[in-house]
């Protein structure tokens, strides 16, 4: 692989997006965790609520911090590495991403300081419609930057004038054809991945022992709620897979690495594809479960890759992995959430060590999914940033050179591998410190984000627990 | 293709009026992360970091909409002039970045507050630096080919921006100072009055200087200001510039607490006035005007729509959460 203007600036995009959608992937989430919180508090009155929202509002504070300024440089990047791209399709994908503005980012903005800062500044009410709009401005993002990658996937709605897109009807660009069912499928993978770090820490905190009832409840109603997720979103999956066939057909063979169009294609459980050779060494494969997989029909007909001139084959390898990683933690995943539902019947939930542990361990996991996920969907779109229409090596900045790119690829790898791990190490300092323990005389936090940095009290350090 | 409205004019106002805003929003932040650093001990520091923690982010996103609209309105524009300053983008990304979780990160990583706490800082200052920059290359124009950048990433390196960089040094350092009095009393107060004093100076003589350079580097923009009968229509612009200075500088120097901030502002739209009336109808100087970058009518009535409709509301939202902050930094506002 030569290094060019055009790998290295895709280099830095899948860089610079990769890092930033670990954040979304769980901000979108526990936005929706706080406000539910909220107004659960609200409702109830009871003070766990408002103990276990204000833990988990310390460690959105901070992912959410980080996703908007790594979000700032996702925009620019059209511009800076991709100009032609964006002089050619400008006149479609700016409106979605200006709405996403308009819809999202200020709602986000505006009502993130006072859900941060405004506890005792504005009434109960006004505070939980705070991390209400915070949250559905969430949702709003999600829903414009989805529908704006779907119409690059299956592009509708358009037409073409001297090279440059233009919209035909609004309704078919943002309803491309794809878009419902990623929406779905990433929104869902966004609140799974979220319910799964919920509950892993709320076994943490149960092991522990210290905050045992705030765990409690975080692992309760994040059970209830996976347990409806994570077999939606394998049917959504399923749903979104047949959608891609359809209109990704090249896509679908490199994620399945069919190289020759058939019927009654067998599931390949794994195997070291070649792109040179047009085959597939070390298969393991079922006969024809590719085939009801994939269409729904024994005998169902998939499409090879040697339909496809080479020039418009995606690489194999990457999406014929990914995919089975994401899958992979989707099986995981259902067991984990099979195994919870049973010992909630046999009421020891909470006091079955192993599960807890294994409950812990998979706190991650939705965040490799989301990864490999992502990865399956844009490696198998190339070499195309408007599907079949405008080639990733045309959609590149002209002016760059090489090195230009390569200078600003080491910032952003630097400055990302410095900001991450801090940003992590600082959310498990809060997760080991717990919920604070209502005490009887609550010290006043002086002058809030002032001389803090340690807000916890001693009780929740007594348990030993210093690492 | 038949025109029947014309959206540019309403397109360029509103454009203009985002990256105002931004401008004075992030401006006064990343001018009170500047002074953060000159801050005496850890207690002005966190009164300080306290006057902005709950409306950066919403400062900041008018970055965002700033960048979205001129991809949105100006297509073209946005095309040509971000590939040409792609690295001042890059340093401004970068150190946005670096400033943005310091705001989280000083606070909980007791072990790294220094660190953190100098990350707020220099990243504040090479942010604004490299703004700087990226308008001092705007006002000086592209190198264009057909629809492309044709220059070099490195062409943005001229005296010219590097005086704009420093200018925006001492204007946001200024807008910041103006912030800190509004918000904060005693010794912090005290700092930002002579603080902005300082920086009151380095603007004005940078607006002298850009006022000199600006027309002497070309001949439409010397003919604009000082041709008959424009050199007396546009008078009041440098009259009114004399004015606000003066009156800012009693502000500084005096008691009065809101003064200061407002005419800080006042010189930034004087100086964004006398920028817009330089360059108008040019949006990629010398080669684009604003009409022939504009995306087509059908995009722009289509955002045009959901921006009057949502604007408003954006905008009164935003003024209830800095109305809910308002009045000086109190002592108990913070984490629950």
């Amino acid at each position: 692989m030569e290094l060019d203007p055009v790998i290295l600036s895709r280099l830095q995009f899948a860089w610079v997006i990769g890092w930033h959608i670990l954040l979304p992937a769980f901000t979108v989430g526990i936005a929706s965790f706080i406000a539910v919180l909220e107004g659960l508090r609200l409702a109830t009155g009871r003070d766990v609520y408002l103990r276990i929202s204000t833990f988990w509002i310390k460690i959105f504070a901070i992912a959410f911090g980080m996703g908007v300024v790594t979000g700032i440089v996702m925009p620019f990047q059209f511009g800076t590495n991709w100009s032609n791209f964006s002089d050619a399709v400008a006149n479609v994908l700016s409106p979605l991403f200006a709405y996403e503005g308009l819809t999202a980012f200020f709602l986000e903005a505006a009502f993130l300081g006072v859900l941060l800062f405004g506890r005792k500044l504005v009434p109960p009410w006004a505070h939980f419609v705070s991390a209400l709009m915070v949250a559905i401005g969430t949702l709003f993002s999600s829903f414009w930057i989805l529908a704006a990658n779907s119409w690059m996937q299956t592009p509708s709605g358009y037409e073409i004038v001297n090279g440059q897109f233009f919209a035909k009807d609004w309704f078919e660009v943002i309803f491309s054809p794809s878009f419902p069912y990623r929406l779905m499928h990433v929104v869902v993978g966004f609140f799974a991945t979220a319910g799964f770090v919920v509950l892993g820490v709320g076994a943490y905190l149960v092991r522990r022992r210290s905050s045992a009832e705030e765990g409690r409840a975080m692992m309760s109603i994040t059970l209830w709620l996976l347990t409806v997720l994570v077999p939606l979103q394998m049917i959504i999956g399923d749903q979104h897979g047949l959608n891609t066939r359809l209109y990704q057909p090249a896509k679908l063979a490199a994620i399945e690495a069919r190289w020759d169009t058939e019927r009654r294609v067998p599931l390949t459980l794994f195997a070291i594809p070649s792109e040179k050779t047009e085959s597939n060494h070390f298969a393991i494969e079922v006969p024809w479960l590719g085939s009801l997989i994939l269409t729904h029909h024994l005998d169902g007909e998939v499409k090879g890759l040697k339909e496809f001139p080479a020039d418009q084959r995606p690489p194999v390898a990457v999406p014929f992995f990914a995919f089975r990683i994401m899958v992979g933690c989707g099986v995981l995943m259902l067991g984990l959430v099979l195994l919870g539902g049973w010992l909630r019947w046999r009421g020891r939930l909470y006091d079955t060590p192993l599960f807890l542990r294994l409950a812990q361990v998979a706190a991650p996991l939705g965040f490799v999914a989301v990864i490999a996920g992502w990865c399956v969907t844009e490696v198998g779109r190339q070499p195309w940033t408007v599907y079949g229409l405008l080639r990733t090596a045309q959609s590149v900045s002209p002016s760059l050179t090489t090195y230009d790119v390569a200078i600003s690829l080491a910032g952003y790898m630097l400055v990302y591998l410095l900001i991450y791990p801090s940003g992590l190490m600082l959310m498990l300092r809060v997760v080991r410190k717990g919920p604070e323990q209502p005490v009887e005389d609550p010290p006043k936090v002086k002058a809030g984000r002032l001389h803090v940095p340690v807000l916890a009290r001693a009780p929740s350090l007594a348990e030993g627990e210093i690492r | 293709m038949t025109q029947v409205l014309d959206f540019v004019p309403l397109w360029t106002f509103l454009l203009g009026l985002a990256v105002f805003l931004y401008v004075m929003l992030d401006g006064f932040d990343l001018g009170v992360g500047m002074l953060f650093g000159l801050a005496p001990d850890a207690a002005s520091r966190n009164t300080m970091m306290s006057t902005i923690a709950p409306v950066w982010d919403g400062n900041e996103t008018w970055l965002v909409f700033g960048g979205l609209g001129l991809l949105a309105a100006f297509p073209l524009a946005f095309a040509i002039i971000i590939p040409a300053v792609y690295f001042p983008i890059l340093v401004m990304l970068l150190a946005l970045v670096f400033r943005g979780v310091a705001f989280e990160f000083r606070l909980r990583d007791a072990k790294n507050k220094t660190f953190w706490d100098h990350a707020f800082c220099y990243g504040s200052g090479v942010a604004t630096f490299a703004q700087g920059m990226v308008l001092g290359t705007f006002i000086q124009g592209f190198r264009v080919s057909g629809r492309h950048f044709a220059g070099n990433s490195f062409d943005f390196l001229s005296p010219f921006a590097l005086l704009t960089g420093v200018a925006l040094l001492f204007g946001y350092g200024l807008l910041g100072a103006g912030w800190l009095i509004l918000k904060t009393e005693g010794s912090v107060q005290a700092a930002a009055r002579r603080q902005g004093r300082i920086c009151l100076i380095g603007v004005l003589l940078a607006i002298v200087i850009v006022s000199i350079w600006t027309p002497s580097m070309s001949e439409s923009i010397a003919a604009r200001w000082f041709g008959w009968p424009n050199i007396v229509l546009l008078a009041p612009v440098p009259l009114a510039t004399v004015a606000v200075a003066w009156l800012t500088w009693r502000g500084f120097a005096g008691e009065a607490e809101a003064v200061p901030f407002i005419g800080a502002i006042g010189l930034f739209v004087l100086s964004y006035l006398g920028i817009a009336i330089s360059l108008f109808p040019m949006i990629v100087p010398p080669h684009f005007t604003l009409w022939q970058a504009a995306s087509s009518d059908r995009t722009q009535a289509f955002v045009l729509v959901g921006t009057l409709a949502l604007l408003p509301v954006v905008l009164m939202y935003t003024g209830w959460s800095y109305w809910v902050f308002r009045g000086k930094v109190r002592g108990d506002i913070g984490y629950e």
